[in-house]
């Protein structure tokens, strides 16, 4: 989505000293990273692929996530802070779905599987669509002329009452989810087995994302969401009906919450009140270094997020570990934002200038 | 729905007003003072008998009734002292005094329906230490305009400082310079903790000008992220700070925290001829006095916010919130005064960190994490952002209701309605809603300052006009 149509003007005679510097710390940054990482890959191949395949895995998840933020933002310029709890609560409906609803245990038959898998799907992309709707209903809408850190503030309060709302439905310790999924290998590659886990949550994902591109691209509600993303005053004019446009992009991206939300569920079988606040700022991470308010940016972004945690989590060969895993995210946002605010694919935009 | 509470509000009113004799255009032409005792009056004589019916009645309720109502008049507008005006600082100097005095009276105070006994003087120290934070964070958010949702890393910061400098953590080292109650053959360092406080301070606002340096140019909503993400990141460098790059350098001693942390004191011949307490830790009304430090720590704080507010550069500060390109045509040299801003509100949060963890005697990482940061904004956005009265309201009661007040609500709901609600469980929540209903109902907060409160509704509409709203 072609977010800011205004880009930066301002021309360029001679680069100044300090980008230089930048570009040159970027690539010796780099550098290092590739570095490690073929050290890593020709130390244990087999091993180098098995957190390959946690790293696709994990940033499938976040790209839904990531894509949530990445709408909103691009509609209203707002860090829907609350996206991440509605995508715990898409967790929590999962949960509760397969735990009550289907009362399945571990490693079910084939048939209930799907069928709860689906069912769940459904349920929890369209409560969460319903839920964040009804956020931007209550908690956004009456601060549209309002300066913008307002609504930010409101996004922050709604995130930590959705919170205290699982914790008041599901208590504060782990729901454990039972490993429904099938661990079976689907293909095999440098000795390293795809387990059908992993291979779901990307069969899952893909279509959703493909059905996105196409609702955004093609369709009449695509059209005018771009059309309110590009301008909203202008969009009004031309007889769009922007409140109804923005719920509908919130609806979007709630369904998309909910249906990461269910692949946290199964994947990583446990969910926990707070499990979307820390997600949450990992999938904005991922969105800011995609470009935020570009959707292939936000897919890209959460991939490459994805890899880095896997890689710092599970390679051997000097890697800091899970202890450090915030941090790392949190300074490649930071040095996202800095130097590059655009990010990898988005667009130059006054904000960042 | 609030108009219309209001409104029946309003008419029980003048219905009760008509009643003894003054319909609505008598009272209308009553001079303004008289008009205010009368409303001010009925408001203490419903909180009298709530407290009568609901709480436990004590005599002293009815002198806090005289106090307030004395203040709540501004019969003193007009007091001079030989020609020069004092009445505005008659509710400030009233306050102090009921403040310093509180540990005299704390005993015989009313208990108020539903919230219980009021706060106990350990419960006092944290509400002040957070009055301060809250006020460092106005300088940021309220006066710059700012949204930082990283302060917790300032106090962190403070708390650290006040570890490394205050306490056995290095224990090759051994220097003592004025600090109180060692014992015999401690290592480490050990400075006063009146020093320490200073150099947290400092080097907090080190801190806040080398994170703001680089992030200040970005605007609004961005800023706000990149301080989440320091907020984040150096608590947990200093949960893994325990061995540092694999040297084995024990910078921050990891979850379990530095501990303990030395305690403030004057000294022992402070002590003995100036009645100084030479040790807080062992001195027999601890809580007192260390109640008094941080009313002292408090009230120095106020000041530089005031004096600052009316200075060049928070007028600065000031045009930079209300429009930061409009400042910089004007002159305003937009980065430099921002950085100001950070390093100021970071010098306050560094030292109610290290004053807070010398209180507690410990610095421990689990103590700073993001929602630190959103209870000290709550604070600030509850009273009302930019204005001092408002920030020291809003931090004492909420820090208040962290410490006592929820726990009390909560046995009051669960005793009258027999349920068994965990209240302080759900704080976070309460906060997230108190954050939320502020924003739609009354953004410029309880006690707001009149230019933000101006800055909120100017471009608030009912109804969405496209052809008006340009951002």
């Amino acid at each position: 989505m072609a977010t800011h149509a205004e880009t930066d003007t301002r021309i360029r005679l001679r680069r100044s000293p300090t980008s230089y510097l930048t570009t040159a710390a970027a690539t010796i940054l780099l550098g290092l990273l590739v570095a490690w990482l073929v050290v890593n890959l020709v130390k244990s191949p087999s091993y180098f692929f098995t957190i390959s395949f946690i790293g696709l895995t994990n940033g499938a998840v976040y790209a839904l996530v990531a894509l949530g933020y990445t709408l909103v933002y691009g509609i209203l310029e707002l860090i829907n802070f609350a996206h991440g709890d509605v995508f715990m609560l898409g967790g929590m409906f999962s949960a509760t779905m397969i735990i009550s609803v289907f009362n399945l245990s571990a490693h079910p038959s084939t048939g209930p599987m799907i069928a709860a898998i689906v069912v769940s799907l459904a349920v929890a992309m369209a409560a969460c669509g319903v839920i964040n709707a009804t956020i931007e209903r209550v908690a956004y809408r009456p601060l549209r002329g309002a300066p913008r850190l307002a609504p930010l503030i409101t996004a922050i309060g709604m995130s930590f009452i959705l919170q205290d709302v699982a914790i008041a439905w599901k208590g504060p310790s782990y729901i454990a989810v039972p490993q429904i999924l099938p661990t079976g290998r689907v293909f095999t590659i440098g000795g390293t087995h795809y387990k059908w886990d992993k291979f779901i949550v990307v069969v899952i994902t893909v279509p959703v994302l493909i059905a996105l591109m196409w609702l955004v691209q093609k369709t009449r509600q695509g059209k005018a969401m771009r059309a309110t993303a590009q301008d909203r005053d202008a969009a009004a004019m031309m007889g769009i009906n922007v409140d109804r446009t923005i719920s509908f992009t919130f609806l979007i991206a709630g369904a998309l919450a909910g249906a990461a939300g269910l692949l946290y569920a199964l994947y990583f079988g446990q969910v926990r009140y707070d499990t979307g606040f820390q997600l949450g700022l990992i999938a904005f991470t991922a969105a800011v270094l995609g470009g935020i308010g570009n959707l292939p940016g936000a897919v890209l972004g959460a991939l490459c997020i994805g890899f880095i945690q896997a890689f710092n989590e599970g390679l051997r060969w000097h890697s800091p570990g899970s202890d450090w895993t915030q941090s790392i995210v949190f300074s490649i946002l930071i040095l996202i934002l800095v130097f590059r605010p655009e990010g990898l694919l988005g667009e130059r935009t006054p904000e960042g200038a | 729905m609030r108009l219309r509470i209001r409104g029946v509000v309003s008419a029980a009113w003048w219905r009760a007003l008509a009643a003894v004799g003054l319909p609505q255009e008598r009272w209308r032409a009553l001079p303004k003072l008289r008009r205010r005792a009368v409303v001010a009056a009925v408001w203490l004589a419903i909180g009298l008998i709530l407290v009568a019916l609901f709480g436990v009645w004590r005599t002293s309720a009815l002198v806090i009734a005289v106090v307030v109502y004395l203040l709540a008049l501004p019969w003193y507008r007009r007091l001079t002292i030989r020609g020069k005006p004092i009445g505005p600082w008659v509710p400030t100097a009233a306050i102090l005094v009921i403040a310093i005095t509180y540990p005299y009276y704390i005993g015989d105070l009313p208990q108020l329906p539903i919230f219980g006994p009021f706060p106990q003087l350990s419960t006092m120290v944290v509400m002040m230490i957070f009055t301060m934070m809250a006020l460092g964070l106005n300088f940021v958010v309220g006066y710059a305009g700012l949204l930082d949702l990283g302060y917790v890393a300032f106090y962190a910061m403070g708390a650290y400082m006040a570890g490394w400098f205050a306490s056995n953590q290095f224990a090759k080292q051994n220097v003592d310079f004025g600090a109180v109650g060692l014992y015999k053959g401690a290592t480490g360092f050990h400075f006063s903790i009146w020093l320490v406080l200073l150099m947290a301070g400092v080097a907090t606002a080190v801190v806040g000008v080398l994170i703001g340096l680089p992030t200040l140019r970005l605007r609004g909503d961005y800023l706000a992220i990149v301080t989440l993400g320091f907020g984040e990141i150096l608590p947990q460098i200093a949960r893994n700070g325990d061995n540092l790059f694999g040297t084995g350098f024990n910078l921050t001693n990891g979850t379990g925290g530095i501990t303990p942390i030395d305690g403030p004191g004057f000294g022992n011949w402070a002590g003995q001829h100036l009645h100084l307490p030479a040790n807080y830790l062992t001195a027999t009304n601890l809580d007192r006095v260390f109640f008094w430090t941080s009313l002292v720590l408090v009230l120095i704080t106020v000041f530089c916010s005031a004096r600052l507010r009316d200075s060049r550069l928070g007028r600065a500060w000031i045009a930079i919130r209300e429009d930061e390109v409009a400042a910089a045509a004007m002159g305003v040299p937009l980065m430099r005064t921002k950085t100001w801003a950070y390093a100021t509100g970071a010098f306050f949060g560094g030292v109610a960190g290290a004053y807070y963890a010398s209180y507690k005697s410990g610095a421990f990482p689990d103590d700073f994490f993001f929602q630190i940061s959103v209870f000290i904004l709550c604070m600030v956005i509850l009273g009302g952002m930019g204005n001092i009265w408002g920030v020291i309201f809003g931090a004492c009661f909420l820090a208040y209701l962290d410490r006592e007040g929820l726990a009390n609500v909560g046995a009051w709901i669960n005793g009258h309605f027999g349920t068994h609600l965990d209240v302080p469980l759900y704080e976070f929540g309460i906060f997230g809603a108190i954050l939320v209903i502020v924003m739609l109902f009354r953004p410029e907060g309880l006690i707001p300052s009149s230019r933000v409160a101006e800055e909120f509704h100017e471009g608030v509409h009912d109804e969405p006009l496209y052809d008006v709203v340009t951002e």
